[in-house]
């Protein structure tokens, strides 16, 4: 039955989800603490939430309900993006429970279904429930055996039963297959939301709003008119203290799969029939499929380690001496590489992906850089200080879209030199602007999978980067870079190869 | 702030430039012009939300501060340009003497190029905003009920004039109670029968919601006046029982559905900031707002053709007032105001049945004195017809 208060021309209403609750799976993490409860808090405050949502926190602590709701409180006084306002916390708080438990013990989960079930009676979750799994990949089929056994994977009726699962899927082509496998089992396909957080869904949509819904850049945005394009995303932090997790993952599998693959394929992919969920994910799959890798990985791709130094003004520690970083460690902590796209549209403009961390700044942008003009009409003093035109999505901070040309130098002299036009979506727009997590999350409570990475494309984006890890893993240490810089001197040999030069972003 | 005495709207175009080009910023992303057409009473607080809401919507805001009188014809201008006070950009014009009858003069140079015009009154609004002379430059129109004291005969005059791109931010308060309601009914409650919506005497918000209701569910939808703030409740009877949305207090709200459990809501009271915001956020028609007008001309027709007792769907079809406009009855205030309590005590006294509420709470709250929203039963004017609709004298 259609509810007769909806109608698509009321754009006034938001989506609201439905009754539901929320268990999350390792609650004492970083980014459930930082992330994930901030992010439920804010969506309560604008309204978003059932009035009866629930947020059960498992973990293996000898914690009561309200020792729970206290770190809850707490993370949420201190990262969340909207004011804190005792209504709504009066609300969310009287939803929360806490089961203590060991993901190995049968009786733990026993537990849970008791506690799940019987919120279906007090707070009218009517047994819908979302998995959230913030725990590390390895304990992931644990756990999911775990629910198909205590009966908590299955639902009655309308009711449904989702789980979330955070990136790294898997860390390389095999174990990505393989957990697929292992969730697949237990849930359907259209039931598991793969979670990138570093990719919002606001910014897929102002991607490709700017490039579908604009006549001015599609009749360029191909190898008649880009030279070549640059994904970067650099963070000027260290691995803190997320030694067990990075240690042997890297830059690579850490960013590069998916969050800069994805990057790629919306910057690369064909206009998609709709922007239906299928019709987007089809046209990122034909792109990520015509994918291919340089014949000589050695040359075109480049990696690092940061070096002890000072960044930004303080001193800081190499990675190699981070605590619970082994010395002899071969993680690397920046990554470039070069692909091609072998289409019609893409071919001979070398796409440069890089991720690092200990960088410059904080950035992550897409760069398209475009052919310099085929014949300057001026003398070479003249366009001296004229490098290509660039088009240049800025993805964070300061989310917006950058046009670099050459313009005259106002005066009797010509002179042409590169100036920059700036787009932001408004200069306090990113504070109202809802967080990458806010969206995720009330999708999955929606239902709505648009943007979450399907395991065919997970697939894809490691059938990319396999060779290139295997290549690496045979070469010893990477190469140390100076923190607070752009990366090893590798990685502007490798462009100087082709000619070209990164971006400062 | 640059202070422009006696100028004209040139000379305040030329600060503006002047003023960007020295804090070096020249790229301009501003992604629309408001214009505020208010008084001295309204416009600090128009001004004040207008420049937050510029924190979500970039855009150039131009208040035209009205001072009709005697005195010469002149223009004083304030302009801010980016700081401290948000993105955008603030352009306060005075227009003293006969000036102020000639307020599009000083708006049309001001306007940014090729971007939405949004034109807003605070206070007092045109009866025409699409005929208005700034008003007909704008694609969205906002007017405010909320602050006019014959509020009933104003909404009749809205769905009268209804021109594609008007809106009202008594419309806009109604949002997180429709969104509440609208998520209500996702589930299955059953299929409503009855709807009733509790506020406060003079909040045009909630007769705003009564006529949503009215239209979308086709049921018959009673207003009911309660001490407030705002809307306090909104009950839907279905076929499993009740829907009740309460916000006695005007803080903390209370969800109470068939087969569920009751429980606490969100539901706030928003600043006039976050309204606008709302507002400025979608600049196409709004559709649903007009259907809403008509569910209120609908209401307030019938609770004329139903003299003293409660607000009912007579059997009889009412004119079908929202198949041509020039139909449109616009509800008018009764001159003679008499109190509420008396006209209770009055009804008792005369044996009049008395409805549920004056039984169950006779000082609080009260049926919709229909006898105060007697329709003028006069015609508007055709939509394109230059004359004004009949409007109460202030």
């Amino acid at each position: 039955m259609t509810n007769p208060l909806r109608d698509p021309d009321d754009r006034r209403l938001p989506r609201v989800a439905g009754p539901c609750g929320l268990v999350i799976f390792g609650v004492t993490g970083d980014l459930a603490r930082k992330k994930v409860m901030p992010a439920i808090y804010d969506l309560a405050n604008r309204g978003l939430l059932p009035p009866g949502f629930a947020l059960v926190g498992f973990a293996r602590r000898d914690w009561e309900t309200q020792d729970f709701a206290k770190i809850v409180h707490d993370s949420v006084r201190e990262h969340a993006r909207t004011e804190f306002r005792e209504e709504v916390w009066e609300q969310l708080s009287a939803g929360i429970r806490f089961v203590a438990g060991d993901l190995g013990s049968d009786e733990s989960f026993a537990e849970l279904k008791r506690v799940v079930d019987n919120l279906d009676d007090t707070r009218g979750t009517r047994g819908n429930h979302a998995f959230y799994l913030s725990i590390p990949p390895g304990l992931f089929p644990q756990v999911i055996q775990q629910l198909k056994r205590s009966g908590l994977a299955e639902s009655e009726a309308d009711a449904w039963r989702r789980v979330v699962i955070e990136k790294p899927f898997g860390h390389n082509l095999e174990s990505a297959r393989e957990l697929n496998r292992v969730v697949g089992e237990v849930f359907p396909s259209g039931s598991v939301f793969r979670i990138d957080h570093y990719l919002g869904k606001e910014t897929v949509q102002n991607m490709m709003a700017i490039r579908f819904a604009n006549s001015l850049y599609e009749p360029i945005w191909n190898s008649n008119y880009v030279d070549h394009v640059q994904i970067t995303m650099a963070e000027d932090i260290g691995i803190g203290g997320r030694a067990g997790y990075y240690d042997g993952i890297g830059a690579a599998r850490d960013v590069i799969q998916n969050h800069l693959l994805q990057l790629l394929a919306l910057t690369a992919m064909e206009e998609p029939t709709s922007f239906q969920a299928d019709s987007v994910r089809i046209e990122k799959e034909k792109v990520l499929s015509a994918v291919v890798l340089p014949r000589d990985i050695d040359k075109h791709t480049a990696r690092g380690q940061y070096a002890p130094g000072w960044q930004g003004g303080a001193e800081v520690r190499g990675y190699l001496e981070e605590d619970g970083i082994d010395p002899l460690s071969i993680t690397e902590t920046y990554a470039a590489i070069r692909v091609d796209i072998d289409n019609r549209r893409w071919a001979g403009v070398p796409f440069y992906l890089r991720a690092g961390k200990r960088l410059g700044r904080r950035v992550t942008e897409v760069a398209v850089v475009f052919k310099r003009a085929p014949h300057l009409p001026f003398s070479a003093t003249a366009t001296q200080e004229l490098s290509n035109n660039a088009v240049v999505f800025r993805i964070q901070p300061d989310e917006g879209l950058t046009v670099r040309f050459g313009s005259k130098v106002p005066g009797t002299a010509l002179e042409v030199r590169d100036v920059n036009m700036d787009f932001a979506y408004g200069a306090a727009f990113t504070e109202d602007s809802p967080e990458a997590y806010e969206r995720l999350i009330l999708d999955v409570l929606l239902g709505d999978p648009p943007l979450f990475p399907r395991h065919k494309e997970i697939e894809l984006q490691w059938t990319i980067l396999d060779p290139i890890l295997n290549r690496w893993a045979s070469r010893g240490q990477p190469e140390q870079y100076v923190s607070g810089g752009w990366g090893p001197q590798s990685a502007y040999e490798m462009l100087a190869r082709d000619g070209r030069m990164w971006r400062r972003p | 702030m640059i202070i422009l005495d006696n100028t004209h709207a040139g000379a305040v175009t030329a600060a503006i430039e002047a003023e960007r080009r020295r804090m070096g910023s020249p790229a301009v992303s501003m992604v629309l012009t408001l214009i505020i057409v208010t008084d001295e009473l309204h416009q600090a607080d128009a001004l004040a939300a207008a420049s937050q809401a510029a924190r979500e919507h970039p855009m150039r805001i131009i208040g035209l501060i009205l001072r009709p009188g005697r005195g010469e014809a002149h223009l004083d201008a304030q302009v801010h340009v980016g700081g401290d006070d948000g993105p955008g950009e603030l352009i306060a014009c005075r227009l003293h003497g006969a000036l102020a009858k000639h307020a599009g003069s000083v708006a049309i140079p001001l306007l940014l190029p090729d971007t939405p015009v949004v034109a807003w009154w605070p206070g007092d609004a045109p009866d025409m905003p699409a005929a208005d002379p700034i008003g007909k430059h704008a694609q969205r129109r906002i007017t405010d009920t909320n602050s006019s004291s014959s509020y009933v005969e104003e909404l009749g005059i809205r769905l009268a004039n209804y021109e594609p791109g008007d809106t009202d931010l008594a419309w806009t308060r109604t949002t997180p109670w429709r969104s509440m309601l609208a998520a209500a009914l996702d589930q299955p409650v059953g299929r409503v029968t009855k709807a009733t919506v509790y506020v406060q005497a003079r909040v045009p918000s909630g007769l705003l919601i009564a006529g949503w209701l009215q239209r979308r569910l086709k049921v018959p939808t009673e207003v009911i006046h309660s001490k407030g703030p705002g809307i306090t409740k909104v009950v839907l009877t279905t076929t499993k029982g009740e829907v009740v949305l309460s916000r006695p207090d005007g803080r903390s709200a209370h969800l109470e559905m068939p087969d569920a459990p009751a429980s606490k809501v969100v539901l706030p009271r928003r600043t006039l900031a976050e309204q606008l915001a709302e507002e400025l956020r979608r600049l196409d028609p709004d559709e649903i707002y007009l259907q809403a007008l008509r569910g209120v001309d609908r209401i307030a027709h019938e609770a004329h053709s139903l003299p003293g007792i409660d607000i009912k769907r007579r059997v009889k079809k009412a004119p079908s007032a929202e198949k041509t406009v020039a139909n449109t009855v616009a509800a008018k205030k009764a001159p003679a105001k008499k109190s509420p309590t008396k006209k209770a005590v009055a009804k008792r006294a005369a044996g009049e049945p008395l409805s549920r509420e004056d039984r169950a709470k006779p000082t609080t709250q009260r049926v919709i004195n229909p006898a105060k929203i007697k329709s003028a039963a006069k015609k508007a004017p055709a939509k394109k017809s230059a004359t004004k609709p009949v409007r109460k004298a202030k």
